[in-house]
């Protein structure tokens, strides 16, 4: 049971990779968004297989949790920004899109090997899926320094934390629940600032083009 | 732990009452007197740490040490005076026009949330719950950047935010990474994120995740340290908030994230037996220092170039902490207390200085002490102190680091060295100019917001001069904690 298990999360961590790479490539905002609410199904399946292999109640908790905020509330919350803001697609990306996947690729391979010596020593159920997290985590910062528009730039930060989230539960059972709770918190949080952020800068800017946020220099 | 209790939930009140009534006249004596006994309750439990050793609370979660009582007691006072020179300062932006009655509210709620934030950082015993908190306080101030809603103060809170966000999610990799390790030597049940059970059981912990664990955490909480190269937020952030912010955030933020580095380095050091953790600040202190000193001269900026200057000092402070012996720990600690002390009385003459005059641009700014001599001399006091001039504590400080390193590592000590020459001449330089000469604007308010500035000078020119016994042990304590 334990191995198929195992082959379960592994599937989760190959969907979440494969839709990190497509959020890079994506230009269309509602799309993105809609990736956003699978990364966040993809963590739900995960934290269930895990918490019914584990026996770690407090994982359906943490499950029940992402369920609520990332599957519905956020995703809610970015549609109705993206309608208000009457925002659809985002402009080229700073390097085109066949560039970064081939950058995407390579920090994928540098994830592995930087994980692969300390996953042997992992105790939980599919430690190899620790090299899969961190490659999100690098490919949704580069989708956050590539992106010109500020509600790209907010997804790929959110989709950071997914895979830290699942960092998380992959390979350690989950955070203690006040931890993960904390954690929820603070993105939420950080989501609604950062909301208000983007109506700030429209209404001062006209735009929300973040390259014209470019005034305070070094110097 | 009564004084514990007192000290988390009097900002936590705070916040609640001031983002009700937070506009109301009243509302900034409301704010200083939360902080004031914020600060008795801070007292309190640092004599009690003192007295009978390490306390627990809260089911373990938190721990207080003497390390965390000393920047406990810091915290509290600076946010005291803040508090104390943030009333006149907001009245007198709401005359100029930048400040409304619902972002005075908004100021003050904020300021009492991240004052929370910083005590929970420093007090919580759960790694996790410190990084809770660490991020709670960048929202706290994110939107407190951005208060004047001019374009160059989004910018600032963007980039802020930004940054911070994506730094300091490397340091919850960094903490899942350590609990991972942990996991295996603790068990799932027994508190694996507790640092006290991780201190007893450093030994054990397996150096190859807790080494890639410290990478991440140094970079995540560096990036809100403000070390090269993740620093470039910081004074941004510095320049477009109002000033009593700047002052907290350099007089505070960057001493809390200093600490969860710290905290992390101790069991880093333990698990690993070799100094790499040691290593790796002593790299990024070496060049924080030393670019920070060398961007100072390209500012135009006041509040910019002493953005930089915390910086400079930050890296020092990760440099000494890098070399790890007592004496380097004892110093850095000190220079811990003395920066925050002087520069936050920096930002307050600054602060002061730029509402009278209407601009924060150096070399539009002329004879401030014929504007007002308090805060001319106490800028060019403040200068000398933070350059490091004897016989203010920075200096001590600074001296007891150089003279350990000449010993330790003799030849990172001369590029210190170039890096504080630099700093001292761009800084007498640039202040200089600004405050002799014939007067360029009117002469200043006299309020109580120059209460503060008085205060903080003279406890670190006290420090420098006679470091009473009592501190010195107290520091010498928390320097036992960090050693390897």
């Amino acid at each position: 049971m334990s191995a198929f298990a195992t082959q379960l999360v592994n599937l989760c961590a190959a969907v979440l990779l494969m839709v990190t790479f497509v959020m890079i490539a994506q230009r269309r905002i509602v799309t993105l968004i809609h990736l956003y609410t699978l990364q966040g199904l993809t963590l739900v399946v995960a934290a269930c297989v895990v918490a019914w292999v584990s026996g770690q109640p407090h994982l359906y908790g943490s499950a029940a949790l992402t369920l609520a905020l990332k599957v519905i509330l956020i995703p809610l919350l970015l549609h109705r920004a993206v309608n208000r803001l009457n925002v659809r697609w985002d402009v080229e990306t700073l390097i085109n899109i066949p560039t970064m996947m081939i950058i995407g690729i390579v920090l994928v391979v540098f994830a592995f090997n930087l994980t692969l010596p300390i996953a042997r020593l992992s105790v939980a159920i599919a430690p190899g899926t620790l090299g899969i997290a961190l490659a999100c985590v690098l490919l949704s910062f580069m989708m956050m320094i590539t992106r010109a528009k500020a509600v790209p730039q907010v997804i790929g930060f959110l989709s950071m934390e997914n895979g830290l989230f699942f960092a998380a539960t992959a390979a350690t059972y989950g955070m203690p629940m006040v931890v993960e709770l904390g954690i929820a918190l603070d993105v939420l949080v950080g989501l609604l600032i950062l909301g208000v952020f983007v109506f700030q800068i429209r209404a001062q800017f006209d735009s929300l083009d973040i390259r014209q946020l470019e005034k305070l220099k070094g110097d | 732990m009564a004084a514990l209790t007192w000290l988390l939930c009097l900002p936590l009140a705070g916040a609640l009452t001031l983002a009700r009534y937070g506009d109301h006249a009243r509302a900034a004596a409301v704010n200083t007197l939360f902080s004031l006994a914020g600060l008795v309750a801070a007292g309190r439990l640092a004599q009690a740490v003192l007295a009978n050793g390490p306390t627990f609370a809260f089911d373990g979660q938190f721990h207080v040490d003497a390390l965390s009582a000393c920047l406990v007691v810091l915290t509290s006072f600076v946010a005291l005076t803040t508090a104390l020179y943030s009333g006149p300062y907001l009245a007198r932006e709401q005359v100029n026009g930048r400040m409304t009655a619902p972002r005075r509210r908004l100021y003050h709620a904020m300021y009492q949330l991240f004052l929370f934030t910083m005590l929970v950082a420093l007090t919580t015993n759960n790694l996790g719950l410190l990084w809770v908190a660490m991020e709670a306080a960048t929202l706290a101030t994110a939107l407190l950047v951005s208060v004047y809603r001019t374009p160059a103060s989004l910018e600032a809170a963007w980039k802020y935010f930004i940054l911070c966000g994506v730094g300091v999610a490397q340091a919850l990799l960094g903490t899942v990474l350590l609990y991972m390790a942990a996991e295996k030597v603790v068990g799932m049940e027994g508190g694996a994120l507790m640092w006290t059970q991780l201190n007893a059981v450093k030994g054990s912990l397996d150096p190859r995740i807790v080494g890639l664990a410290f990478a991440f955490l140094l970079l995540g909480y560096g990036t809100k340290v403000g070390l090269v190269p993740v620093h470039s937020w910081l004074p941004d952030a510095h320049a477009e908030g109002p000033t009593p912010i700047s002052a907290v955030l350099s007089g505070l933020l960057l001493n809390v994230a200093l600490y969860a580095v710290l905290r992390c380095k101790v069991l880093v050091d333990g698990a690993l037996g070799t100094p790499l953790a040691g290593h790796l600040m002593l790299g990024f202190g070496l060049l924080t220092v030393l670019v920070a000193a060398f961007m100072l001269a390209h500012q135009r900026d006041a509040k910019r170039m002493f953005g930089y200057s915390s910086i400079e000092h930050m890296g020092l402070m990760t440099f000494a902490f890098g070399l790890g012996v007592p004496l380097a720990n004892f110093a850095a600690l000190l220079h811990m207390g003395m920066h925050a002390l002087v520069k936050s009385a920096i930002f307050f003459c600054v602060g002061h200085a730029a509402q009278s005059c209407g601009t924060q641009t150096m070399a539009d700014v002329r004879g401030l002490v014929r504007i007002d001599p308090l805060l001319g001399w106490g800028l060019v006091l403040g200068t000398l102190a933070i350059a490091g001039m004897p016989p203010f504590g920075v200096f001590t400080a600074e001296f007891l680091l150089l003279t350990t390193t000449v010993r330790e590592l003799p030849w990172a000590a001369a590029l210190l060295l170039l890096g504080l020459a630099v700093a001292f001449a761009t800084l007498l330089a640039r202040v200089q100019a600004m405050v002799f000469g014939d007067a360029s604007h009117a002469p200043a308010a006299r309020d109580r917001s120059r209460l503060p500035i008085v205060a903080h000078l003279g406890l670190a020119l006290m420090a420098g001069l006679y470091l009473p016994r009592g501190v010195a042990d107290w520091l010498h304590a928390a320097a036992d904690v960090l050693a390897r």
